[in-house]
């Protein structure tokens, strides 16, 4: 099984995208090491696959540099880098049979014959598509085509494998085993993965780290723990898995403890680097929300019970703040409700919250450096 | 509705597309009919007889006029297909100011009429003062089918998801080699049908070819229709069923390239 290694293999160094007035890609500065699996994250529109592109070569960077294995590949063409794509819609080639698709980019190496036969017979099998060689694309499932799709690429040896949301077209059942297949895969074979996604599920499951990127520019970028439990910014922590994200003031800041005034309530936390009368989002999971009949000390913060749902192993309760905010509590299956209508005081486990910054857009480039934030009752 | 009603309506329904197809091809069954026939009028069948054939191939006249047909239309499909192809790809492919003009004025030569293109070339030749034949007359054929090149294959080629292009030069194929193995293959039946369209509009072009040939360049419609004005002979009848046979021939080719694409998932 392979490691990732500290040699990096792919590096963008200040890279700007523009499109005329459109900045698809702000400053972008990103290293990627050999071996491992990193995973661009964000909404639609957000520059990730941009980013992909420039890597590839099917796009030229406005300014900055692209660097593969040390050498700056800016002006070479897709057909000169040693990177390989596999395409969202998969892109196989309708007219040429699974055999010939594999083979492509090896007899466009002029390898020999034998050789490629030998090649193409491997990927096959490292893909579980044994049998398949005559078949024409369109008589493949989805699943099967991306099968071919990556075996496609694999078989030239990448030094890095480039995918563009390759699940993206699958059923969800699918995507899960796929997920799993990937993840082996690139751990077999040792290869540098970037996979760009936008759902973020899939990025925790599978990568070793996590860039999240939002308008052009890279939010944080960190290992999927980190990502989840330290969001360092307002963006990631809505956009990786659930959050309640909380405005407040701070009232008082007497060492490492604040104390967080809200529009109908305030809480005791822990966090440094923040000032009095600052503006700062609380952020807080829905499985670290608790709620009491009893005030809990440190918390003054109350609301109304409005309703319940139920999602299979868990129960999400819905609690409505004074000022009409509801937050997102979930629960485990099975334990004892409060009824809806019910007034509680709201709580949260220490570990379970993140206080940020609300002028985050000059902290991007300081992701890296953010101190470790703990909130404490 | 009853049963009675139902069966009514379906035979209504047979009777009146049997009228159509009587209406489309009754004419073509008269003419092949009387090419078997061996009165030289074409309004009694007196017996058969196959003497129109070997008169229509004795005829010199009509030979040569088939032989320029041939070698305009054949001039004119190699051309057409060439620029229209390269010009559905470019208008494709490429953003430039003013596109939208230049493609616009692409399809005009699809809805001017013919007779207006005819004079226009013809006075365009004069004034250049070149003189008449086969040459003006491929010119002027390339004039009129190179469009419908372009819009075969631009339908094709929108149709499809291009983004293989960009798969063969990540696999290592330089352009040349992504145009000739991947696009050139998939755009292949659009080509084909543009190729068609041309071959049959340069074949039976009446109008344009009349202001733009010259003496020694008559093309067959152009004989025909200088021969109906005398009264039609029984041997052209008999070319026209060979023409027709021919036609024949290239639809059935055409289909089963069909076929076989769409056996390969290609349409």
């Amino acid at each position: 099984m392979a490691q990732v290694s500290d040699k990096v293999m792919v590096e963008l160094r200040n890279v700007d995208k523009f499109y005329g007035a459109n900045k698809v890609v702000k400053n972008l500065n990103l290293q990627i090491r050999e071996g491992e699996f990193l995973t661009m994250l964000g909404p639609s529109g957000c520059g990730k696959t941009t980013t992909l592109r420039m890597i590839a070569g099917f796009e030229a960077v406005t300014s900055g540099a692209v660097i593969i294995e040390g050498e700056n590949v800016g002006n070479k063409a897709p057909y000169q880098r040693n990177v390989n794509t596999v395409f969202q819609n998969y892109a196989l080639f309708p007219h040429m049979n699974v055999y010939d698709n594999i083979a492509f980019g090896l007899t466009e190496k002029k390898v020999k014959k034998e050789e490629i036969r030998q090649r193409v017979g491997e990927m096959l099998s490292l893909v579980q598509m044994d049998g398949y060689e005559k078949r024409m694309p369109s008589q493949l499932s989805g699943g099967q085509k991306q099968r071919v799709a990556i075996a496609r690429a694999l078989v030239n040896r990448p030094k890095v494998l480039l995918l563009d949301e390759p699940l993206g077209a699958l059923d969800l059942k699918l995507r899960k085993q796929m997920q799993v297949e990937l993840k082996h895969l690139q751990r077999q074979l040792g290869i540098t993965f970037v996979y760009v996604t936008h759902d973020q599920e899939e990025s925790l499951t599978m990568s070793d780290r996590i860039a999240v990127m939002n308008n052009g520019i890279l939010e944080q970028i960190g290992p999927p723990d980190k990502i989840y439990n330290q969001p360092a910014t307002k963006f990631v922590a809505d956009f990786i898995g659930e959050s309640n994200i909380l405005e407040a003031s701070v009232g008082s800041v007497d060492g490492d403890s604040l104390n967080v005034i809200f529009e109908t309530g305030s809480a005791e936390v822990s966090a440094a680097g923040f000032s009095q009368d600052e503006m700062v989002y609380i952020s807080v999971r829905p499985e670290k929300l608790k709620c009491s009949a009893a005030a809990v000390p440190g918390f003054n913060l109350r609301g109304t019970v409005k309703e319940h749902i139920y999602v299979g192993s868990i129960i999400k309760t819905i609690i409505e703040l004074p000022n009409g905010q509801d937050l997102k509590m979930s629960l485990l299956a099975g334990t004892p409700l409060i009824a809806p209508g019910e007034v509680v005081w709201v709580y949260w486990e220490k570990d379970g919250t993140v206080v940020l910054h609300t002028h985050e857009e000059t902290l991007y480039n300081l992701i890296e450096q953010v101190p470790k934030i703990e909130v404490s009752v | 509705m009853n049963s009675s009603n139902k069966q009514l309506t379906k035979l209504l329904s047979a009777v009146f597309v049997t009228l159509i197809y009587i209406f489309l091809y009754l004419p073509i069954a008269i003419i092949v009919f009387f090419s078997f026939n061996s009165s030289k009028l074409n309004i009694v069948f007196q017996g058969f007889t196959l003497q129109w054939y070997g008169i229509m191939l004795q005829n010199t006249d009509l030979m040569s006029a088939l032989e320029n047909t041939a070698i305009v239309a054949v001039s004119t499909v190699v051309i057409s297909v060439f620029i229209g192809t390269l010009a559905a790809i470019g208008m494709f492919r490429y953003e430039f100011r003013g596109k939208s003009i230049v493609d616009s004025f692409l399809y005009i030569p699809i809805v001017i009429p013919e007779i207006v293109m005819g004079i226009s070339l013809l006075a365009f030749y004069h004034i250049l003062n070149i003189s008449l034949g086969i040459t003006t007359l491929i010119i002027a054929h390339v004039t009129f089918s190179m469009p419908y090149v372009v819009v075969t294959v631009r339908s094709r080629i929108s149709g499809f998801d291009m983004s293989v292009e960009e798969a063969a030069m990540d696999l290592g194929a330089t352009r040349l080699h992504t145009l000739l193995r991947i696009t050139l293959p998939i755009i292949a039946p659009g080509i084909l049908a543009g190729a068609m369209l041309a071959l049959t509009l340069s074949l039976d072009d009446v109008i344009v070819s009349f202001f733009t040939t010259g003496v020694d360049s008559v093309t067959l419609p152009i004989y025909i229709f200088n021969k109906v004005k005398t009264g039609v002979s029984p041997d052209i009848n008999a070319l026209i069923t060979v023409i027709i046979l021919i036609t024949l021939l290239i639809l059935v080719v055409m289909r089963t390239f069909e076929a076989k694409t769409s056996k390969k998932g290609l349409v």
